[in-house]
């Protein structure tokens, strides 16, 4: 058993729900009882989805314990897709399932539907979201292109006869951290250079997409975590090499411009000699100088920690005084970067150990997930978010990626700004007394809270002022406003709790 | 429909069962169509995230799997930012294969926990579908605890696991635990007992008018702290406070507690009648009683009317969530003027229910259980004005045009007594003048 306050990733099956939700076409049939239905708010209330996660739940209760649920489940799954027609479906089952054992993938297989049927084997108890997500992503890709896979021993497929070389953008879901703008990024840094984008999966792709991945000259791998598996097996299957460069900051961006020309077969020189993201020249602009030195402590999934540690000793001239992340799949990767920094990895999902280790090191930036936000918040802090685990925050409605330029671009606003900016910071070293702006004081560019001046008449009855204590402090200014006014209004001299509440219903909406 | 207390007739109070069974029996007799198929309801644990703030020196350990860990985490993540008084032991494959034994682990845990926690009072180990189905003894393993670190902290059990409880059942399951270790009551006096966990401020204005119209002592369940929990025996009456509490009833009862029949405090009409109910168990003058509430219920029935102006007349359909669906039909439908096209409710009590059905408009269309699709179908047919459902429906059904209430919301605010009636009928009004606004 491990004691969790905080997970920073769900169970595998949301790994699945994750590709099917970024899919058309799909339908996922989720053999689990009632409350697991929880998993659709985080699409349709965090990343604010229009539409229902493509998922049908068997919803069985105890007493279906004692009876048939493995006709529950076909049940399900018959009337999912009569009701869905889906290209393609998914069956499985989620923790408590898996412990009744009633093998969705039979059962499923035993209805005869007209489509592919991928039987989902995501062990709950062993295995996490992101390991979810790749092995889905895997199977449906096994399942669509195997068919259309070149015989083993045969010759080297050629995709002579083009105009334009073609690669296939991997790894991005429903769910994921910013991947909705790395795409729009990506893709238009590819077609600058010369190269189409064969097919985008699985985010939008529908089965009949991955039935032609194999077209594509190479595959770009946006995420590792979720894409490495499918792309070891496309390798194999169609030759196709894949990117190791995931195209987080400038020199990244960079070295990512020189790799897929290099698999494209086309010339980088003119591309990277126009390459001049504002961010490279902001670093190097004078005001900057007070960065210089900031110990950041980074954790997240191994591709965004390793990136922004990267980005933040390279690009920032900041010094990393940790770096850690919660992918125990990609711990070598991790360790190799840390090695770099001179610090020791930090490979964990207990969030009691992160704020251990954060406390420890004492940094002056944190670049973590919304977990090590909660974590620098206490500490008092400064933290901008790389990477998932999302909050609705992640997903800003303007275009914000992390990949290519623009991402460069918004890695240096996003992390320079919850900073003290280098003049304030003289100024506090300076006049440390002042009371407005002594050293405990937040970055006055973000504001500080204050409580509107208190009129003296008319005067609070004791217990009066105690209700209005009760009311939530980010409305209890307007409440006191509200009350002295009505209170006013009437010739009032003392206000009671009976006032108070007179008050809220003359203001009431 | 007649009702003598609604119209605040004064004399004597007799039974008031028998005063408001004036003429219509409301949906009494209705028969409610049980439907079965996807539940898009949350279970049980969700409770968690009002129960650790309520009780402020209880912690809330669930004994499940990632899935439950996720689960609290995405249905609190967007509100709790102060670190959480619960926490999840997951179960890995290591507890399933026997290779290590879970009720050492448990103990390890807690210990951990509770080193880290020492403010903590009371440990609540709360079961989940796996720890049901691979039927690890919770109860046991809390006696055990409890020996361990008694008196500094107790240690109960209940469950909250989705085979077992929808959503709100699990706030019920919880309370029902505490019953066993209430004090008991020896006073000769009778004692009121409000049950359900409620805002901190309506607790208080509850008290004020009880001590206004001479009802006392009273006491609250669940209480704000593990240490003064209210004593329980055969002179103690009990409110219900929320409309979910079936378990709690039963075990209130077998301590000898009787139940105050009455509807929910919810809206002006309600919360009129709960409180009515009290005062008549203590023969209370009745213009003592209309006097001790007259001032915020004519106050509330002023800020109500603002609402009405724009809520009457419109069509409202609830997909069953809470429990909460009857009462709060009753309040859009008799307080505010709405219609009702479909009532949805995970569970239907009939007895506890039984005020409430009475007030319902007799063609009601209730329903009890759910099959989401099918709901889903006959609420796209009925194109209702406002549709309450859960935060998984919501943001599709809107972007299909449909105005909805996301239903936790009315959990999580003050939503009882007369000084919240219109700030419900605003939590309702909300979405629809937001529509009217929005030039989007």
């Amino acid at each position: 058993m491990q004691l969790t306050l905080w997970t920073y990733e769900g169970p595998p099956h949301v790994g699945a729900m994750r590709v099917a939700t970024a899919m058309e076409g799909v339908h996922y049939v989720l053999h689990a009882p009632q409350g697991d239905t929880y998993a659709d708010l985080l699409f349709t209330m965090i990343e604010r989805l229009p539409k229902r996660p493509p998922v049908t739940y068997t919803t069985f209760q105890a007493r279906d314990l004692g009876g048939d649920t493995a006709a529950l489940f076909q049940n399900a799954a018959r009337d999912a897709y009569a009701r869905f027609q889906p290209e393609a479906l998914l069956v499985g089952a989620s923790c408590t399932a898996e412990l009744i054992q009633d093998d969705p993938g039979g059962l499923a297989r035993a209805l005869n539907l007209p489509v592919p049927v991928v039987a989902l084997e995501l062990p709950a108890y062993q295995k996490k979201e992101n390991w979810g997500a790749a092995e889905t992503f895997y199977q449906l890709v096994r399942a669509c292109a195997g068919p259309n896979a070149p015989p083993p021993g045969g010759p080297r497929l050629t995709r002579a006869g083009r105009a334009r070389p073609s690669c296939n953008i991997l790894g991005p879901t429903a769910l994921g951290f910013r991947h909705r703008d790395d795409v729009r990024e990506v893709r238009d840094l590819l077609d600058g250079l010369g190269i189409d984008v064969n097919v985008v999966a699985p985010l939008g792709a529908r089965p009949a997409d991955l039935a032609r991945l194999g077209n594509a000259d190479f595959n770009v791998v946006l995420y590792p975590e979720i894409a490495h598996v499918a792309v070891q097996w496309l390798s194999r299957t169609f030759q196709q090499p894949a990117t190791k460069i995931v195209p987080i900051g400038v020199n990244a961006t960079r070295a990512f411009i020189e790799e897929v020309c290099a698999l494209a077969g086309l010339d980088a020189q003119p591309a990277l000699a126009a390459f001049a993201p504002r961010a490279a020249w902001y670093a190097r602009s004078v005001d900057s100088t007070y960065l210089t030195g900031k110990r950041v402590f980074v954790f997240g999934d191994a591709t965004h920690a390793i990136a922004a540690a990267r980005v933040a000793v390279e690009e920032l001239g900041f010094v990393v005084v940790g770096l850690g992340s919660y992918s125990r799949e990609f711990g070598r990767e991790v360790r190799e970067a840390a090695k770099l920094y001179g610090v020791e990895a930090l490979l964990t999902d207990d969030y009691l150990e992160v704020e251990q280790k954060i406390a420890e090191a004492q940094p002056d930036l944190v670049l973590g997930t919304q977990m090590e936000r909660h974590i620098a918040k206490r500490l008092r802090v400064p933290c901008a978010v790389i990477s998932a685990p999302v909050h609705v925050q992640d997903f800003p409605a303007r275009h914000s990626p992390q990949m290519g330029i623009e991402g460069a671009n918004v890695l240096f606003d996003a992390w320079v700004h919850p900073l003290m900016m280098g003049l304030e910071e003289h100024l506090l070293t300076m006049f440390r007394e002042d009371f407005e702006f002594h050293g405990e004081a937040a970055p006055s560019h973000l504001g500080v809270p204050c409580e509107p001046a208190v009129t003296m008449a008319p005067s609070w009855a004791r217990d009066a002022e105690k209700e209005l204590g009760k009311i939530p402090f980010f409305v209890r200014g307007k409440a006191r406003r509200n009350t002295e006014r009505f209170a006013q209004e009437r010739g009032l001299e003392t206000i009671t709790v009976e006032t108070l509440y007179d008050a809220k219903a003359h203001f009431g909406r | 429909m007649v009702i003598r207390s609604v119209l605040g007739v004064g004399g004597a109070f007799v039974n008031a069962v028998t005063i408001s069974k004036a003429t219509s029996r409301g949906c009494t007799d209705a028969v409610v169509p049980l439907e079965r198929g996807q539940r898009e309801v949350f279970c049980g644990l969700t409770g968690i995230i009002w129960l650790h703030r309520k009780i402020q020196d209880a912690f809330f350990l669930v004994v499940g799997s990632r899935t439950c860990a996720h689960l609290i985490q995405s249905a609190a993540g967007v509100m709790i930012f102060a670190e959480p008084r619960f926490a999840t032991a997951i179960i890995d494959e290591r507890d399933l294969a026997g290779m290590a034994d879970c009720n050492d682990e448990l103990d390890r845990l807690v210990a951990r926990l509770l080193e880290r926690r020492p403010e903590i009072k009371l440990l609540f180990l709360v079961g989940s579908c796996p720890s049901e189905v691979i039927k690890l003894d919770l109860s046991r393993a809390a006696q055990r605890l409890s020996r361990t670190f008694m008196p500094d902290v107790r240690v109960l059990n209940y469950s909250g696991s989705g085979i077992e409880t929808t959503f709100t059942q699990g706030e019920d399951a919880c309370l029902a635990s505490l019953v066993p270790i209430l004090p008991s009551a020896t006073a000769t006096e009778p004692s009121l007992l409000v049950v359900g966990a409620l805002a901190e401020v309506v607790e208080d204005q509850m008290r004020r008018l009880f001590a206004a119209m001479g009802v006392g002592p009273v006491a609250f369940l669940p209480p704000r702290s593990a240490l003064m929990l209210p004593a329980v025996g055969p002179n103690t009456r009990y409110l219900m406070a929320q409309p979910f509490l079936a378990d709690t009833a039963r075990a209130l009862e077998e301590r000898g507690a009787r139940r105050l029949a009455a509807p929910f405090p919810l809206g002006v009409e309600g919360t009129e009648l709960w409180l009515r109910a009290a005062a008549e168990a203590w023969n209370i003058p009745a213009p003592r009683f209309d006097d001790s509430i007259a001032l915020p219920r004519a106050r509330a029935l002023r800020a109500l009317s603002r609402h009405r102006e724009l809520l009457a007349g419109l069509r409202v359909f609830f997909f069953p969530d809470s429990q909460m669906e009857i009462p709060l039909a009753r309040f859009l439908s008799r307080e505010l003027g709405m219609r009702l096209v479909e009532v949805g409710t995970p569970y239907l009590h009939r007895q506890h229910m039984a005020a409430e059905l009475e007030l319902l408009p007799e063609d009601t269309a209730l329903v009890e259980g759910q099959d989401v699709e099918r709901q889903l179908d006959r609420c796209r047919e009925m194109a209702p004005d406002l549709v309450v459902c859960g935060l998984g429906l919501a943001n599709p059904l809107e972007a299909e045009g449909i105005t909805t209430k996301w239903s936790i919301e009315l959990l999580f605010s003050p939503t009882q007594g007369f000084d919240q009636a219109a700030d419900l009928a605003e939590l309702f009004a909300r979405p629809l003048a937001r529509r009217l606004r929005l030039r989007v």
